[in-house]
């Protein structure tokens, strides 16, 4: 996904907003995408009007903390600092959700995980934004001159120069770090999403989205592929007692189990859960899961579910249904997109019995499930039918070899031999 | 509750399911699974929705039976049939 067009402010000027605060809505090739304030504060200016298309990572509004400018610098302990350069983060783009704002072990790994994500973000003083609106000029598209990569002004003024007429394509987004000041951004998905409408150009539109981040994937992953079959009579067993006494709408679906095992396993394996970003691996801050999901008129999209390991098997199916109805009504956070740590697709449904997936990048795996099926199953030298399921791992063998995703893959299996503690 | 009633309600189900479905071309006994694009937790919520509609209890083991149009507008009226009087 390159641009977006914006729909629709929810806030204004002036209002106070919290981290998570749905704040406008963005419609990207298919999907209209909530976006979430990263930080707390006061909206200082609107940047971008509604009715707009810009490209990924432009500024859409500027937020303060309603009173003088911060000086972040001044909220950070010596630890806190060193662990910010180590991780290659940015202090001055770091929003402290501490006590009086100070900057947190936490708020550094999410900027860290957030860097990670690859979410475009650009550093832009207020007076080079207005004027990049007034000449037209497209922020994403320049390499700032200023201290620390920020465009200046006379950088917008050389580039409306050079560009004579605005120019038509949006270029790819530049990757420049951010001020705090500058949430919330343009979201970048890692697929396309789903229709409210159904015209031919929109399903060209996804078809080359889900094209490009596919063919990314394969250009840049060296994937492996490993797969085991899962012995499931004891995780059905269980599931079916629980559900007997159940109305359908409170049921919890085999689905929700294998997802849960994925996230548990993720711990005793973490190599698996994180990014491939500048040559090296970056752990996940979080186990976010992101969910293969089909839409109804074709095409997929992977949202993710955030602290799955957190979450009990009721939760998590709540959330399922949650974010299954909004994927398909394109209605999706921008969190929910560019999140994921990890993804689980599940093929079950369609009757395959093994798929072997496509990471999506900067992913480093994907856990496949395809349908559960009885299966002559031998065990303590006797032979009985068993249900069972093919489980299958891709993952970057940058980031991790055979032997660790074998025991991820064994990891789960075991866990799923003990659904009670799931 | 008569056999259009039910049929009405089972219909209603899916549509909310998968909105996009032409409910004149259903076969009516072939499992939805195989005709329409659901999964689990469409089938799922198709069970809800009925059971909602109907008042009555859809347990696992019975989903096979619901799972076509004909064998849903059987089991409803089969189950609605089967309560006292003052319940239907």
């Amino acid at each position: 996904m390159e641009a977006g067009t914006l729909v629709e402010w929810l806030v204004k000027p002036g209002d106070r907003v919290k981290r998570g605060d749905v704040v406008a809505v963005v419609d990207t090739e298919k999907a209209a995408i909530e976006v979430e304030v990263f930080t707390d504060g006061v909206v200082e200016e609107l940047l971008v009007p509604a009715g707009q298309r810009v490209p990924v990572g432009t500024v859409l509004a500027l937020v303060g903390d309603g009173g003088a400018p911060t000086t972040h610098e001044a909220r950070v302990s010596p630890v806190i600092r060193r662990l910010a350069e180590q991780l290659g983060v940015d202090l001055t783009t770091v929003t402290g959700t501490g006590p009086d704002g100070v900057i947190s072990r936490a708020d550094v790994e999410r900027a860290s995980s957030t860097t990670v994500g690859e979410r475009a973000r650009l550093r832009v003083s207020p007076l080079a934004a207005a004027e990049a609106q007034r000449l037209k000029v497209e922020l994403a598209t320049l390499t700032g001159s200023g201290p620390g990569g920020a465009i200046t002004q006379s950088d917008v003024q050389r580039a409306a120069a050079a560009q004579g007429t605005p120019e038509a394509g949006a270029a790819a987004p530049t990757n420049v770090p951010s001020v705090p000041e500058v949430a919330p951004e343009v979201p970048q998905p890692t697929t396309p999403g789903t229709g409210r409408e159904t015209s031919r150009e929109q399903q060209l539109a996804m078809r080359r989205a889900i094209a490009q981040l596919m063919a990314r994937s394969k250009r840049e992953i060296p994937h492996y592929y490993l797969g085991t079959r899962i012995e499931l009579s004891r995780s059905l067993a269980w599931l079916e007692a629980e559900n007997r006494n159940r109305k359908a709408g409170e049921r919890v679906l085999p689905a929700a189990l294998l997802i849960k095992a994925v996230a548990l396993a993720v711990h005793e394996t973490p190599s698996m859960n994180g990014f491939w970003i500048d040559g090296e691996f970056r752990p996940g801050a979080g186990v976010h899961v992101g969910v293969a999901i089909s839409l109804r008129e074709g095409g997929l999209i992977a949202p993710c579910i955030h602290d799955v390991d957190g979450r009990s098997l009721d939760d998590l199916m709540i959330a399922l249904h949650d974010l299954v109805q909004r994927a398909r009504a394109g209605r999706l956070r921008s969190s929910e997109m560019s999140d994921p740590t990890i993804t689980v697709s599940n093929m079950g449904d369609q009757g395959v019995e093994t798929l072997f997936g496509v990471i999506y990048a900067p992913q480093v795996s994907l856990v496949g499930f395809g349908k559960i099926l009885e299966r002559p199953w031998a065990e303590g030298g006797l032979l009985g039918v068993r249900p069972t399921v093919h489980a299958t791992l891709s993952a970057d063998h940058r980031a991790s070899d055979g032997h660790q995703g074998g025991l991820f893959l064994a990891t789960i299996d075991r866990l799923l031999q003990r659904p009670e503690a799931l | 509750m008569n056999e259009d009633q039910a049929r009405e309600l089972v219909l209603e189900a899916l549509r909310d399911v998968a909105p996009e479905i032409d409910s004149a071309t259903i076969d009516p006994d072939v499992p939805f699974q195989e005709q329409l694009d659901l999964d689990s937790m469409d089938f799922l919520n198709y069970v809800s929705g009925v059971e909602e509609a109907a008042g009555i209890r859809i347990p696992e083991p019975d989903y096979p039976k619901v799972s076509s149009l004909a064998g849903c507008v059987a089991f409803v009226l089969a189950v609605v049939a089967a309560r006292p009087e003052r319940a239907r």
